[in-house]
């Protein structure tokens, strides 16, 4: 073959790719990016589980030895059990919630938005401690238990829905917020039933996020061990184990099992999440005409019920702690004072963590979402490169299925160990950033993924042809659409940050300790009402910079997202 | 310029923002740690109730001037994890309130600098490693009682108990709630008591009957006396300091110290191996073997190292040091995995059930 043939080729190939190939060194940046903040720390201590106490290799004994004590069987078991429960739970009222808020026209919508993200702002404990006002032993409502007990599976249930339920529900919003209103003015005009249009235009609409709001509450209830320490009672779960063989008997080998049990949910999520994206196709093509709820008085008026129930039902367990947080002595001396508030006697940093907790949401908010939007933006536009790609989707699946105290020690012993090089940052504010950061990568990383399929490619191959570098479109194009769910991401940061404990609870320093931190060890000593106190703190502050947001929303984001109207 | 130049331009433009944002965080946030350069500023571990903290630090600060301490204060668990999980690089100077089972852990590991402290002759041989140099300096001694809420007694009509053999009678079915050894120190010295106390065999017999009167094994040695301080349960079977700091906050209950005797474990000093601060550490560890240092523990404590304070902190029960059970710490250490074992084996895993 000739010279002449083959070169027209090759130049038709650079000058496809120049775009492609700074997109996939970005990626290969994102990965290594990835690996330090998420998998060689999470090695780190899983490794552990491969030998014995004095660090020599034993293999799998450590393995067979957990995997021949009932308990374990028992555990993964009531694991299971309470995940699936949830999430059965959850997700349909989510998506029922997520369908009123985008679908139809609900009177003071803002409020219903605001109070649906109440508990996310709250810190495990404070369902745990509400439930024990309401329905303790010695709880206002402990007759309607008809002689059952709070303590245990049901109580974890309530407590887990309540805590997965805004999770959800952000990741169905985005997922339901935009539609085509063609598909829909297509299905009137076939005459399709009302059912129908449900079932085939809105149901696989949100099929990606109805996938990846299931398998985000499976994981968080498999992982999460704040509530099931408040009120599992003696309802083992894995979680459980791992803070018994870690903090309970500091054996980081079984610790690590457990830690690596836990994953099998997330290997599962993630080839699932595979499956589907494969048969995704964007839903808003670029002549996609938005979808605007119109007023249908009886459909309008069954949401604006249900939803008022689930806000009644936040606020009361809100409301509860507010109230205790003003208590005297529960339950004997129920007199109010305003003295919990003073964390100076409770703890000796008094307010300063308070303080401390927002100047680590604030950068994880900034930084996390920088790099978890222009991440997933990376990782869908990139052509081809399937490997590289795929290993950022499985390390960006890994952070929700891990307990947090797992990665928390496993930062210990990655950034700690006197020959890495980024040890200097141990210590620091900064590495409680990027744990945060690394901790709720998923979720951010889903909502980035699920609002950017929802572009057409179209307008990538549009820029291309034109010759438009593909970073402008970037900012042109897909970050001005994709602002809502960009300032989502960040909030979300900003109120995890907030209330996150079991992985930073190792690595605070003592100018670095968190208020999250501090309510757990208040609640520890006792001052179960200065815990409720700081809690509530917390509460507030997430809701103002969540007010903030909406404010933004209404009236800068007006102008962005004029197209959306029609 | 060319749409190329353009291209990379942008490019790395976003990149370099990312970059600088995260730089920016990093500078911002690293600004508050190593400023102090006058004073040497010791890193002290510890498990103290946050209470002792700006007191204990106060004091020993005013005597040395030159030392300023940076607490990083958690749950036992928690801040034992920590110290072997930085075993390769250790952060802290010293240990200043960490369960002596804890420190003996460490020492095993090799992570504790012997040394022996200007006061030490004066303390209670009990509070001592009893090597020299000594490992570490024992500080105050906690026991694991019985907290026992007298305004839901009187609701239920339930007697008081005065032993352990009293809590297995039925009236307190589903009513006592007790550290789960397999999480909580607290937990594993009180078992370990029973054991110690009433041999092996008595011992498991006596926590078979127990069981069926344990409503919940809880996650932390603090949790039992403070539920029972809040009537959330009838008895709680926990650590001392707790419950009498619940009693003089208000709550209706008692401390019981049960005739049999009961387990315990204490509070103890070390230098950790490693530290760049020797000679401070060194200040610090004497501090806190000294008489002034152990007033202090004794307005927080009913049983501290140094026999001549003699303190009765407020709604402590007054008869705890003499109930204190020879406990044997080596015996604990040697046997914690297969007793722990055992225990999960009867009570864990069978326990669930119950729950519904």
């Amino acid at each position: 073959m000739s010279l002449a043939v083959l070169t027209p080729k090759i130049g038709l190939r650079i000058s496809l790719s120049r775009d492609d190939l700074m997109m996939r060194g970005a990626l290969v940046a994102l990965v290594v990016m990835l690996l330090l903040i998420v998998g060689l720390p999470l090695w780190a201590l899983l490794a552990k589980g491969f030998e014995d106490s004095d660090g020599k290799f034993v293999g799998l004994a450590n393995y067979v030895s957990y995997f021949s004590t009932p308990a374990l069987v028992n555990s993964a078991l009531n694991s299971l059990h309470v995940s699936a429960v949830c999430t059965l739970i959850v997700v349909p009222i989510s998506f029922l919630y997520a369908y009123a808020l985008t679908r139809t026209v609900l009177p003071m919508r803002w409020l219903f938005q605001g109070v649906a993200l109440i508990p996310i702002f709250a810190p495990s404990l404070l369902p745990g401690l509400a439930l024990i006002y309401l329905f303790g032993n010695q709880g206002f409502f402990k007759a309607l238990l008809d002689g059952g007990s709070i303590y245990g599976f049901d109580g974890m249930v309530i407590a887990q829905v309540f805590y997965c339920f805004p999770h959800a529900t952000m990741i169905l919003v985005t997922a339901l917020a935009t539609a085509d209103a063609r598909l829909y003015e297509a299905a009137d005009a076939l005459g399709a039933s009302k059912l129908r249009v449900f079932f085939t235009v809105t149901l696989p609409g949100a099929k990606y996020g109805l996938i990846s709001a299931a398998l985000v509450v499976f994981t968080m209830v498999m992982t999460d061990f704040g509530i099931a320490k408040v009120i599992a009672g003696n309802f083992n779960v894995l979680a459980t184990d791992v803070y018994k063989q870690v903090i309970g008997q500091q054996n980081f080998s079984m610790g690590a099992v457990v830690g690596m049990v836990l994953l099998a949910p997330a290997a599962l999520a993630f080839v699932v999440d595979r499956l589907v994206q494969r048969k995704q196709v964007a839903l808003l093509t670029a002549r996609a005409v938005p979808l605007i709820p119109r007023p249908k008085p009886g459909r309008d008026a069954f949401f604006t019920i249900f939803c008022t129930i689930v806000c009644l039902w936040i606020l009361t367990i809100l409301g509860m702690a507010a109230w205790g947080s003003l208590i005297k002595y529960w339950p004997y001396n129920l007199s109010l004072t305003f003295a919990n508030y003073e964390f100076g006697n409770f703890d000796s940093n008094g307010w300063g963590s308070y303080f401390n907790s927002l100047w680590m949401a604030a950068g994880a908010a900034i930084v996390g979402t920088a790099i978890m939007f222009v991440g997933a933006w990376l990782n869908e536009k990139t052509k081809g490169f399937g490997l590289v790609r795929g290993l950022v989707q499985l390390l960006a699946f890994l952070p929700m299925a891990v307990p947090g105290l797992v990665l928390g020690l496993g930062y210990i012993f990655f950034f700690n160990a006197p020959n890495n090089p980024l040890n200097f940052l141990y210590a620091t504010m900064a590495i409680l950033v990027i744990n945060t950061v690394a901790h709720f990568y998923t979720v951010g990383h889903l909502t980035a993924t699920t609002a950017l399929k929802q572009i057409d490619p179209e307008f990538e191959s549009v820029s291309a042809s034109l010759k438009v570098p593909i970073w402008k479109t970037f900012g042109r194009v897909t970050v001005p659409i994709c602002l809502p769910a960009i300032l989502d991401i960040a909030i979300y940061l900003f109120v995890n940050a907030m209330t996150t404990v079991s992985s930073v609870i190792f690595l605070y320093a003592p100018d670095t300790k968190l208020a999250s931190v501090a309510a757990v060890n208040i609640e520890e000593a006792g001052a179960t009402a200065a815990a409720a106190a700081l809690c509530l703190v917390i509460v507030v502050t997430s809701a103002a910079v969540k007010a903030l947001h909406l404010l933004v929303d209404r009236f800068l984001l007006g102008r962005l997202q004029a197209w959306r109207r029609r | 310029m060319s749409p190329d130049g353009e291209n990379k331009m942008g490019k790395t433009s976003i990149l370099r923002r990312v970059v600088l944002a995260g730089a920016t965080v990093l500078a911002a946030t690293s600004f508050g740690t190593g400023a102090w350069a006058q004073k040497t500023k010791l890193t002290v571990y510890t498990a103290l109730e946050n209470e002792q903290l700006e007191p204990f630090k106060k004091a020993f600060e005013a005597d040395n001037p030159t030392i300023e301490i940076a607490w990083v204060r958690d749950s036992t668990g928690v801040v034992t994890a920590k110290l072997i999980a930085e075993k390769d690089n250790p952060r802290a100077d010293v240990i200043w309130g960490l369960a002596a089972s804890s420190v003996g852990l460490f020492a095993g590991m090799g992570m504790i600098e012997p040394y022996t402290p200007a006061g030490a002759a004066a303390l209670k041989p009990m509070f001592k490693s009893g090597k020299n140099p000594e490992i570490w300096v024992g500080m105050d001694a906690f026991l694991a009682v019985v907290c026992f809420n007298n305004a839901e007694a009187a609701k239920g009509k339930k007697a008081k108990p005065a032993s352990w053999a009293d809590l297995t009678k039925p009236e307190y079915k589903d009513s006592i709630v007790m550290p789960n050894p397999a999480s909580s120190g607290t937990g594993y010295l009180t078992i370990a008591g029973w054991l110690t106390i009433m041999g092996e065999d008595a011992g498991w017999k006596f926590m078979d009957a127990l069981h069926q009167n344990v409503a919940q094994y809880l996650h932390s040695g603090s949790a039992p006396c403070v539920q029972a301080a809040k009537g959330e349960r009838l008895i709680g079977i926990g650590f001392d300091m707790r419950g009498a700091t619940e009693k003089t906050k208000g709550a209706p209950i008692d401390l019981i110290v049960p005739k049999e005797g009961l387990g315990w474990e204490m509070e103890a000093t070390a230098i950790v191996k490693g530290t760049k601060n020797l000679e401070a550490a060194k200040k610090l560890a004497d501090w806190a073997s000294s008489l002034k240092a152990n007033e202090l523990y004794g307005k927080y404590y009913a049983i501290v190292a140094n026999p001549a304070v003699k303190s009765m902190p407020a709604n402590y029960p007054p008869d705890g040091e003499k109930m204190m059970a020879k406990m044997d710490v080596e015996w604990m250490a040697k046997n914690r995995a297969r007793i722990l074992a055992e225990w999960t084996k009867r009570y864990d895993g069978k326990s669930a059930p119950k729950a519904k």
